[in-house]
C-alpha cells in the first residue's frame, strides 16, 4: 500500500517547525506504524535527507516511549493501543495522514515527533515513592491486601507514562497521569503513610510544570493505551481535599512553598 | 503562603471553587424555576410569591450579594483556569479529533459567557425594567400590603402584541430566552456531572448515576424555563389566555 504523510519537522526546541509531505510507498499491511516510518526513514537517508525522529524503545506497547498524534488522535486512536502496536492494516491504500508531536508547554519538542517528557519524571520524583523498611525482606504475603484493592492499584499502575493523556486533553492536563500514580500508590497499605503528602507534593509539581486542568471531557482515558479510568482523577481530587481537612499542618505545607 | 491559599490557588483548588459555586448556582436555578412555575397557578400565586420575596429587603439583598459573590467566584476561577489551559498548550494541533467529549463539554467556555450576558439582560428585562416595555415595580398599597405585578410583568415581557414595542423585538426576546435556556441546560448538564468528579464524589459505581442525574435535571430546567416564555408568547398564559 502507498500513503502520503504530512509530518511535523522541527530541528530542535527553538526551531518554529513546519509540516513536510513524504510519500510512504510499498508499505506492507503487516508492518507496525513505526516500521512503516522506518521504511520511510531508510528512503530519506538514502536520499541524503534527515530521517524523521520519533521516540521508541520496546515496540511492544509497555515502555511508554513511543507516541504521537496521527490525524489528531493520540497513538492513532485505536482502543488501548500504543503507536508501536498499531498496524498498517488499520489504514487504507492512498490514505493521507498528519503526524504531529504531543503538543503541550510542559512537553517541549526535542526533534520532529519526539518530545521531552521529563515533566512526568519530576512529578513522580516529587512523591511517587513509598517508604520501605531496610534490612531483610518480610514475607511477601505478610501484608494482607484485598483482591479488589490490589486490582484497583494494578489498574492504575498500568500507566506507562507515554503522555497520550496530556496530548489528547483539550486543556493539556496531566491529571490522568498524576491521578494514576496517586491512586496506584495511595490505595495500598505500603503507600498509605505518604498518602496525603504525596497528593500535595505531586499536584503541586504538576501545577509547577505548567500542565492544564481537568474539565471532564474524558478524552485522556479514551485515548489512554492502558485504559486508565477517569476514576483516578476523582481519587486524586478526593485525596487532595481530604489532605486539607484531616492532616496536620506540616503535611499540608508539604511540596514546596 | 498559608496552606489554604496554596490550595485555593492550585488548579484542583480552583476547580473545587468552580464546582462548589456551580453547585450553589445550580441550586438557585432550580429554586428560581420552581418559583417562576407558579405562573401556571395564576396571577395571585405568582404576585404573592413576588411580594414575599420583596417583602424582606434586608434578606433579599443578602441573597443578591451572596449570589453575586458566588457568580464572581465561578467566573473568576474559570477565567484563571482558561488562561492556564491556553498557556498549557501555546501551539495547537493542525488536527485534533475527540473520541468521547460531548458538544456540551467542549462549549462550556462559550455557553458560560453567553449565560453571563443573558443574566445581565434578564436583570435589565424583568428586575430593573430598562429593556421591558412596561415593567411595574412592587408598590405598597393603602392597606399597608406590598402589591407586586410579577404576573403582569411576565405577560408583557413575552407577549407578542404588547403596546410599546414591536412583534419583531418581542420575538427576538423570546428567542434569546429559549437559546439561553438551551445553553443553560448544556452548561448544567456537563457542569453538574463534572462537579461530582471534581469534588471526588464520583466512582465507577456512580458514574452512570451522576451522568443520568445531571442530564435529567438539565432537561427539566430547559423544559420548565422554556415553557414560560413559550406559553406567554402563544397566549396560553397571560391576559390573552383569559386570566
Amino acid at each position: 500500500m502507498n500513503l502520503t504523510l504530512h509530518v511535523w519537522r522541527q530541528k530542535g526546541p527553538n526551531d518554529p517547525g513546519r509540516f513536510e509531505t513524504y510519500p510512504a510507498t510499498g508499505i506492507s499491511e503487516h508492518m507496525s506504524f513505526l516500521e512503516m516510518l522506518d521504511t520511510v526513514n531508510e528512503k530519506l537517508e538514502a536520499e541524503g535527507k534527515e530521517p524523521i525522529v520519533f521516540e521508541h524503545d520496546c515496540r511492544e506497547g509497555i515502555c511508554g516511549c513511543c507516541g504521537f498524534m496521527i490525524d489528531g488522535k493520540a497513538h492513532g486512536g485505536q482502543h488501548k493501543t500504543t503507536v508501536c502496536q498499531l498496524h498498517m492494516r488499520s489504514f487504507k491504500d492512498g490514505d493521507e495522514l498528519t503526524l504531529e508531536p504531543w503538543r503541550a508547554q510542559a512537553f517541549p519538542v526535542i526533534k520532529d515527533l519526539m518530545v521531552d517528557r521529563s515533566a512526568f519524571d519530576r512529578i513522580i520524583q516529587s512523591g511517587g515513592y513509598v517508604s520501605v523498611r531496610s534490612g531483610s525482606p518480610q514475607d511477601a504475603n505478610a501484608i494482607l491486601i484485598g483482591k479488589e484493592v490490589a486490582d484497583r492499584a494494578f489498574d492504575a499502575a498500568a500507566c506507562i507514562g507515554c503522555g497520550a493523556c496530556v496530548a489528547s486533553c483539550p486543556n493539556a492536563a496531566a491529571m490522568l497521569f498524576t491521578g494514576a500514580k496517586i491512586t496506584h500508590l495511595g490505595v495500598l497499605p505500603q503507600g498509605a503513610p505518604e498518602r496525603f503528602r504525596r497528593v500535595q507534593a505531586m499536584t503541586t509539581q504538576m501545577d509547577m510544570e505548567g500542565f492544564g486542568y481537568c474539565t471532564n471531557h474524558g478524552e485522556c482515558s479514551a485515548y489512554c493505551p492502558k485504559g486508565i479510568s477517569l476514576d483516578v482523577i476523582a481519587r486524586m481530587n478526593q485525596d487532595l481535599l481530604l489532605a486539607q481537612v484531616v492532616t496536620r499542618d506540616e503535611v499540608r505545607r508539604e511540596g514546596g512553598e | 503562603m498559608s496552606w489554604f491559599m496554596r490550595f485555593a490557588r492550585s488548579t484542583i483548588g480552583m476547580k473545587v471553587a468552580m464546582a462548589i459555586s456551580g453547585l450553589l448556582l445550580f441550586g438557585f436555578v432550580i429554586g428560581h424555576m420552581l418559583g417562576n412555575l407558579q405562573v401556571y397557578i395564576g396571577p395571585s400565586a405568582l404576585n404573592h410569591y413576588g411580594a414575599a420575596l420583596q417583602g424582606n429587603q434586608g434578606l433579599l439583598w443578602v441573597v443578591r450579594l451572596g449570589l453575586l459573590a458566588i457568580l464572581f467566584t465561578h467566573v473568576g476561577s474559570s477565567v484563571a483556569l482558561v488562561l492556564r489551559a491556553k498557556a498549557a498548550r501555546p501551539q495547537g494541533y493542525r488536527k485534533w479529533q475527540g473520541k468521547v467529549s460531548t458538544y456540551a463539554s467542549r462549549t462550556m467556555r462559550v455557553s458560560g459567557p453567553i449565560l453571563l450576558l443573558f443574566i445581565i439582560f434578564h436583570l435589565l428585562h424583568l428586575t430593573v425594567g430598562t429593556v421591558h416595555p412596561d415593567l411595574q415595580h412592587c408598590a405598597t398599597q393603602a392597606t399597608g400590603d406590598l402589591q407586586c405585578f410579577v404576573y403582569q410583568n411576565v405577560d408583557a415581557a413575552f407577549s407578542l402584541d404588547t403596546a410599546g414595542t414591536t412583534m419583531a423585538v418581542q420575538l427576538g426576546i423570546v428567542a434569546f430566552y429559549l437559546v439561553a435556556m438551551l445553553l443553560l441546560g448544556m452548561h448544567l448538564g456537563h457542569g453538574a456531572y463534572s462537579m461530582f468528579r471534581t469534588l471526588g464524589l464520583n466512582s465507577p459505581r456512580y458514574d452512570k448515576v451522576a451522568r443520568a442525574f445531571a442530564t435529567a435535571v438539565a432537561v427539566l430546567i430547559v423544559v420548565g424555563n422554556c415553557s414560560i416564555p413559550l406559553a406567554v408568547a402563544t397566549g396560553l398564559v397571560g391576559a390573552a389566555g383569559g386570566h
